[in-house]
């Protein structure tokens, strides 16, 4: 007979929740542009079309959780955290997936191919900015964990582990991404010079995808550390 | 005189039937409450929340809860100026019974948590201002009361916000959490046996014709404290470290909430006891006010013992309405509050039982979960709980306003109807 109790109603549902469910769409949305770059080297664009609609699909749901997540976030809500630098983390992590759908979508647009002397290390890059972005997904798995606890100061300290392997992980993807663009210097005269465009213009994005994944890290950093 | 020599046994028969309603719709709806965040965190199965419940909630009626009830019984009303229509507290008593009962009825039917302790303090003000006159009302005490109503989560609330801050310093922030909670819960288990022994000691068992000094309760007090505590490390010897869901991360965060299940059953224990001491009393008061009336024969003032089946009486009516439908309500209840670990549910409890068994002590009726709700936001305040929904709790604190009037007009209209009656 009793429907719903007000007392049970009193502990609202945690935002955390959504936010480490939106992490983990966005962490997968990175995942896909492994498979779906090498089925651009492959020249198999019915192959990539596929990754670049699920690709599309993940960032539609991380969108909606992030939506969710705003709304449900009422002045009414009592939190351990700022409601600001949680909103904040949340955009900070939602243009993660934005990033990878664009770099989908202009490759697939303009079918383009990385010279084959520049894919090896154009891979290793991307692989890079990927793991980077699982990272902040650990980071964000851990502060599960230190909210249950109320914030320990060792856990703290743990904290700052994975945000320092983030650290690193970008700093990898910043010297590789140098890298690549030194090698794509040397080969420009042989290309198209608007394909040479595009493809900076992907690397500048891989880059992004990391330097943005580091970014959670701090915004997290901020909103475990008062 | 003549109407209640008349009419005695019929009153008392009536007394019973509605203190045993009122204790019915006790055991239905507010126990819940005060098992809810034991369920909710996991701690304790509803099976074993029922059972846990059954057993302290009547212990908690029978050991501690005279102090309340006599003040239910005359510390709102001025017994003296009633002497010379002494039928008139009868029927005011009998009113208050039937108007919180039926309050709690429909409380319950609808899911609102509104407290007893308010439905019952407000229907004796209000048939004692309505029918009575605004004189016969002990407002000193009825202040007192209304104070406790702010006071009382007040404190609930520092105690939590304290407990929960010792648990994070002493444990979550040690080296090794789980060797430490091992090693600091079983103080907290001794405290929870303590606090409750102690109250009970020194201010409850009175009227069980047991009197004891201060110091030997104290000294009885801490060999409860330590026997608590060794069965508690008993039991925590079986909970062992839990294997990692993935390796690198040295904080054992579940293996740590084990062993504060085990504390959770004690507090589960504690809050039972205080909330029988308490609560009860809000069925027995009245009840007890009618018996010593009509057993001294008209004289309000009267300071008859209470009968010891009284309290027995209470709370096997708890019991019956916990069995017959407060089942179902700590299920949703307990199922409903998924945010709570058995660290944060036991700050909680532990500080809400103490608030209550205090004010048990004292005399004084506390609203239980009103003081819970002090509690959680105690611990809520310390950070240990990841969202609160504060438009909620406007609602929970509206439920209780409505019940003061509810109340009031319930017991004024059942009470011009006894007077109608009897004459």
């Amino acid at each position: 007979m009793v429907t719903s109790n007000p007392f049970s109603a009193l502990f609202g549902r945690s935002p955390f929740e959504p936010l480490l469910a939106h992490i983990v769409k966005t962490s997968e949305c990175a995942e896909r542009l492994l498979p779906f770059f090498d089925a651009t080297q492959a020249g198999n664009w019915d192959d990539a079309a596929t990754h670049r609609e699920a690709i599309t699909e993940l960032e539609h749901e991380a969108d909606t959780l992030k939506t969710e997540l705003r709304l449900n976030l009422p002045n009414s809500m009592f939190l351990p955290v700022s409601r600001s630098d949680l909103l904040e983390l949340i955009s900070v992590q939602d243009k993660i997936a934005n990033k990878a759908r664009d770099i989908t979508g202009i490759m697939l647009g303009r079918q383009m191919q990385v010279p084959e002397s520049l894919a090896p290390s154009m891979r290793a890059y991307l692989e890079t900015a990927i793991a980077t972005v699982g990272q902040a997904r650990k980071a964000l798995e851990e502060l599960q964990e230190l909210l249950d606890s109320g914030f320990g100061r060792n856990v703290g300290d743990l904290m700052q582990d994975f945000i320092r392997e983030l650290h690193d992980l970008e700093h990898q993807a910043d010297d590789q991404q140098v890298h690549i663009r030194r090698q794509l210097f040397e080969l420009e005269a042989e290309l198209p010079p608007v394909d040479v465009i595009f493809l900076y213009k992907i690397i500048e994005w891989i880059g992004e995808l990391s330097d943005r994944a580091e970014r959670v890290g701090s915004r997290l950093q901020i909103l475990t550390a008062r | 005189m003549s109407i209640i020599a008349q009419y005695g046994d019929v009153f008392i028969i009536l007394a019973c039937i509605f203190g045993f309603f009122m204790a019915w719709g006790v055991g239905a709806n507010d126990v819940a409450n005060a098992m809810g965040t034991s369920v909710g965190s996991k701690a304790i199965t509803i099976r074993q929340a029922i059972l846990i419940a059954v057993v302290f909630e009547f212990l908690g009626a029978w050991l501690a809860g005279g102090q309340v009830t006599d003040t239910i019984r005359k510390g709102i009303i001025d017994p003296s100026l009633l002497s010379d229509d002494p039928q008139l507290l009868v029927y005011g008593m009998l009113a208050s019974l039937l108007a919180a009962g039926v309050w709690l009825f429909i409380a319950s039917m609808r899911g609102w948590p509104v407290s007893t302790t308010h439905s019952i303090v407000g229907a004796i003000v209000g048939f004692a201002v309505a029918g009575l006159g605004v004189d016969s009302v002990g407002w000193p005490k009825v202040g007192q009361i209304a104070a406790s109503w702010v006071v009382s989560p007040l404190l609930a609330g520092s105690i939590a916000f304290a407990l929960f801050k010792s648990v994070q310093f002493l444990i979550f922030e040690n080296r090794d959490p789980f060797a430490a909670a091992k090693r600091y819960v079983p103080g907290y288990i001794f405290l929870v046996g303590f606090i409750v022994a102690m109250v009970t000691l020194v201010k409850g068992l009175s009227h069980v014709g047991l009197k004891m000094s201060f110091g030997d309760s104290l000294l009885i007090a801490i060999g409860i404290g330590l026997v608590v505590m060794v069965i508690g490390i008993l039991m925590e010897n079986r909970v062992d470290r839990a294997k990692r869901k993935r390796g690198g991360s040295p904080f054992d965060f579940n293996s740590v909430e084990r062993v504060f299940g085990v504390l959770m059953m004690f507090t589960a224990c504690a809050m039972a006891f205080a909330h029988g001491s308490n609560d009860v009393a809000n069925a027995v008061g009245p009840l007890a006010a009618v018996i010593s009336v009509v057993e001294s024969n008209g004289d309000v003032g009267g300071a008859a013992a209470l009968p010891w089946w009284v309290l027995v009486l209470g709370g096997g009516g708890i019991v019956v309405g916990l069995i017959t439908y407060g089942h179902k309500v700590i299920a949703t209840v307990g199922t409903g509050i998924t945010e709570l670990t058995p660290s944060r549910g036991f700050a909680a409890t532990l500080a809400a039982a103490a608030t209550v068994v205090l004010a048990s002590g004292t005399g004084l009726p506390v609203s239980t979960t009103q003081t819970l709700v002090g509690a959680v936001l105690g611990v809520g305040l310390a950070r240990g709980i990841t969202a609160l929904n504060m438009r909620v709790l406007g609602t929970i604190v509206l439920s209780w306003v409505i019940t003061l009037p509810a109340g009031a007009l319930l017991s004024i209209m059942f009470f011009f109807m006894f007077k109608g009656f009897f004459g």
